[in-house]
């Protein structure tokens, strides 16, 4: 068929070079969406499941406490313990870290900072109340009690 | 066709850059954690002025709804026992929307409900033990030391459910769409507002006590 062989003089490849320009794409986006590691999680962290969520509105506003059993149990025991930045406290050090927190915010926002809990499910209400009566002392008053979505 | 010159154009290969900003993409994949920051919010009450002597109850005790949770995770609601925590919702809808005997605003707050509550609360409300009006209504969860977290996280999305239907359906909205309604626009924060009007959001969490019930 001479008809058809007239045209294998063109190139037959598929151009590639816009490739590369949508995988940077992909890479921004997951680059704006997405944070940092920050701290390295040392509590054991399954969090409850609820279905009554909202969102967090401003981010800089947060702090995060982490609160659960230990994930080196030979280390630090079996009980619950509460972390901020990488560090184990105990619940009277929590005014500190809060206050320490409210310095990193500009003055207009410093009553306005929110604590997300991030608790465990099998921590008992024990510590948690114990952090919370700390954090009425330090005067912040938003909570956040960190959960996932609960499909039923 | 001049022969001799048709010389390749001048390209530098850049087939392999595609894999180059894949190997950053996984990097930042594997590094990197989409902030899943979502929860129950709370806010705490205010720190205790020492020099004050603690405010003396003066709500009516059938104005507040009681629930008690024990370290064996068993709960105790309005002085009997609750096996199914999924039940709290519509008792605590059924308790705040009671307008046992409302004041003056007690009644413009039910004149200005919509059909479904209204009917809502002519099927079920106006018990004698339940609450006065929306305004009055209180409920109040006391937990042990030993009570779980999760137990803890489940009562208290029952509440807020019951609460955030209960404003969904006063702005003809589902709870889930209630909970989405974004607050800094002003035509979705009238919404918001309207909803919650004279019906706070009134929930009290005692400090929990040692000895396990």
């Amino acid at each position: 068929m001479p008809k058809f062989k007239k045209s294998s003089n063109t190139s037959e490849e598929i151009p590639t070079a816009a490739l590369p320009d949508i995988i940077f794409m992909l890479l921004f986006f997951f680059m704006v969406t997405t944070v940092l590691r920050e701290t390295s999680i040392m509590v054991a962290q399954t969090l409850p499941k609820s279905t009554q969520l909202s969102k967090l509105e401003r981010k800089s506003l947060v702090s995060y406490i982490y609160i659960g059993k230990p994930n080196k149990v030979e280390l630090y025991g079996e009980q619950p313990k509460i972390q901020v930045n990488d560090v184990f406290i105990e619940p009277k050090d929590v005014v500190r870290f809060v206050n320490v927190e409210k310095d990193k915010l500009s003055e207009v926002e410093r009553d306005q900072i929110t604590i997300s809990m991030k608790v465990d499910v099998e921590a008992k209400m024990g510590i948690v109340s114990d952090v919370q009566q700390e954090l009425r002392e330090a005067n912040a008053r938003k909570v956040l009690y960190s959960s996932l979505k609960r499909l039923d | 066709m001049a022969k001799g010159k048709n010389r390749p154009a001048a390209e530098v290969n850049s087939g392999s850059m595609a894999d180059i900003a894949f190997l950053l993409l996984i990097f930042f994949l594997v590094t990197t954690t989409i902030a899943n920051d979502k929860g129950i919010a709370m806010l705490l009450p205010p720190k205790p002025d020492p020099n004050e002597p603690p405010p003396e109850v003066t709500k009516n005790d059938r104005n507040i709804f009681k629930i008690q949770a024990n370290s064996l995770d068993l709960l105790l609601v309005e002085d009997e026992p609750l096996k199914d925590v999924g039940m709290l919702k519509d008792m605590i809808k059924d308790f705040v929307l009671n307008f046992r005997k409302p004041s003056i605003e007690g009644k413009e707050l039910y004149n200005s409900l919509p059909a479904t509550l209204r009917s809502h609360v002519q099927s079920k409300g106006k018990k004698e033990n339940s609450s006065d009006e929306p305004g009055e209504a209180v409920v109040s969860f006391k937990a042990d030391r030993g009570t779980s977290y999760e137990l803890y996280i489940r009562v208290l999305d029952e509440i807020n459910a019951a609460y955030n239907e209960i404003y969904g359906q006063r702005v003809g909205i589902t709870a889930e769409e209630f909970l989405q309604l974004d607050k800094s626009d002003p035509q979705q924060n009238e919404m918001y507002q309207r909803a919650r009007k004279g019906i706070p959001r009134a929930i009290s969490i005692a400090e929990p006590n040692k000895i396990g019930g």
